[in-house]
């Protein structure tokens, strides 16, 4: 389970996030939405301890990673795998290699097993004999594949996805939608995705969390937050230009 | 490589011509050999190659890291609870430390061979006078000082260009900034240090 509690950060005076508090329980997964710019990468860096809070705390499983050394953060992070929003994959590796990187570096699975279970995470991402491929000559929506798989090679307990389909065609935004539901039937992580992508996130999620002027103003089941009577979380949904979101 | 080859075997050429002009005035042109040893392996050597290897490899080396750095590819690394440092900047600093000492010897070879054909080839010095000479003049000290000196600027180098990649600012204005940044650094200091390193082991 993570647990955020009051959680604050500002960057050079301007205050990002202004007492934030959410819980995810285990092999839920609940979506972030808010407007571009409104904390919600800033968030995800804070769990996965790139982050540091001026204030607040957040907990997996229990543990207040805020409080910890690098060493007993890296234990918790043995137990993350994250999407990055642009993929972050390694330029100077091939496909397999950066899907392999984690189990190389971390494990002491054989070569044999390695090769098995990156083999087994192509297919699962719909990329089988793209392994000699480099990242440059991946389309934005295969790199985001390539990135899932890093992501759940691992078979982490939690998964952060950042922004999982932003810049891709519907289609492909779709594809990826269908791969983090059916990763998730498979492997049962926790999941948190940050996206804006309504209302085709909510079919995947079991919980939305809406982040706003630095805190969650709403939480709830998709069917909730669909039938809200919150003026900021209704302009989000229909994506209106007018309304209480100012730009 | 082509790079140091390059500058080494010209350095060579250039400095034979001018110790020549200014050994003939003193009539003690069979010193040319012995001269352009003591000033490509005590000096020219490791501060040119030092200047080149940052414009070159140096600049590269910022831009890859910072890149890296901008496009979450650091912060990848260390979700995966590795240690960035670790991965991408201790490797670095080893293989400039074992390969700068290298490039100079490479640099000092060259640059004594670029000097015999000028000082032998062109300007009629024997062969005999201008190894001889250098054979008597140099001694261990000599290649020792530019050993240090060139350990000393590999450190210089790859520190400075990996943390200025590693702590870059935003977008590819800020790699572009830290790789400008980290060449002019790594020159200055590379002539500073060459300075007080040179005083102490004079």
């Amino acid at each position: 389970m993570i647990e955020i509690i009051d959680l604050h950060k500002s960057f050079n005076g301007q205050k990002v996030l202004n007492g934030v508090n959410l819980k995810i329980a285990e092999k839920e997964i609940v979506t972030i939405m808010g407007i571009s710019g409104c904390g919600k990468s800033v968030l995800i860096k804070h769990i996965i301890g790139l982050l540091m809070p001026d204030k607040g705390s957040i907990s997996i499983e229990g543990v207040d990673i805020t409080r910890l050394d690098t060493k007993e953060l890296d234990k918790i992070r043995e137990r993350l795998g994250v999407l990055f929003q642009g993929g972050a994959l390694f330029d100077s590796l091939t496909v397999y290699g950066n899907i392999a990187f984690p189990l190389r570096e971390k494990t002491k699975l054989s070569k044999g097993e390695i090769r098995d279970r990156v083999m087994n995470a192509l297919e699962d991402v719909g990329l089988k004999g793209m392994g000699k491929k480099y990242p440059g000559e991946l389309s934005g929506g295969m790199k985001k594949r390539v990135a899932v798989a890093r992501a759940l090679i691992s078979e982490p307990a939690i998964v952060l996805f950042d922004e999982p389909t932003t810049g891709l065609d519907p289609i492909i935004a779709s594809s990826i939608h269908v791969l983090i539901k059916s990763t998730h039937k498979k492997y049962g992580y926790t999941g948190v995705v940050i996206s804006h992508e309504v209302p085709k996130i909510f079919e995947i999620t079991d919980k939305v969390a809406m982040l706003h002027n630095g805190i969650i103003i709403e939480v709830g089941t998709p069917e909730e937050i669909q039938n809200s009577t919150n003026l900021i979380v209704r302009q989000f949904i229909t994506g209106s230009h007018e309304g209480p979101i100012e730009y | 490589m082509l790079v140091i080859l390059l500058t080494g075997s010209f350095t060579g050429m250039v400095l034979a011509l001018q110790l020549f002009y200014i050994l003939r005035k003193f009539g003690s042109e069979a010193l040319l050999g012995a001269g352009i040893a003591l000033s490509l392996i005590r000096e020219l050597g490791p501060v040119l190659s030092a200047l080149m290897v940052t414009g070159r490899a140096g600049s590269a080396l910022t831009a890859e890291i910072g890149m890296m750095k901008i496009s979450e590819q650091i912060d990848a690394l260390t979700a995966m609870a590795l240690n960035p440092i670790r991965y991408l900047i201790v490797p670095n600093i080893v293989a400039a430390l074992i390969v700068f000492p290298l490039l100079v010897a490479i640099f000092d070879v060259i640059g004594i061979f670029g000097g015999y054909l000028v000082g032998v080839e062109v300007l009629g010095i024997s062969s005999g006078t201008y190894f001889s000479l250098m054979e008597d003049y140099v001694v261990m000290e000599d290649i020792m000082v530019g050993l240090y000196k060139s350990v000393s600027f590999g450190l210089i180098v790859s520190w400075i260009c990996c943390y200025k990649g590693f702590y870059t600012g935003y977008g590819a204005a800020g790699v572009s900034k830290s790789t400008t940044e980290a060449v002019v650094l790594c020159s200055i200091l590379i002539l500073i240090w060459d300075y007080f390193l040179g005083a102490i082991l004079l």
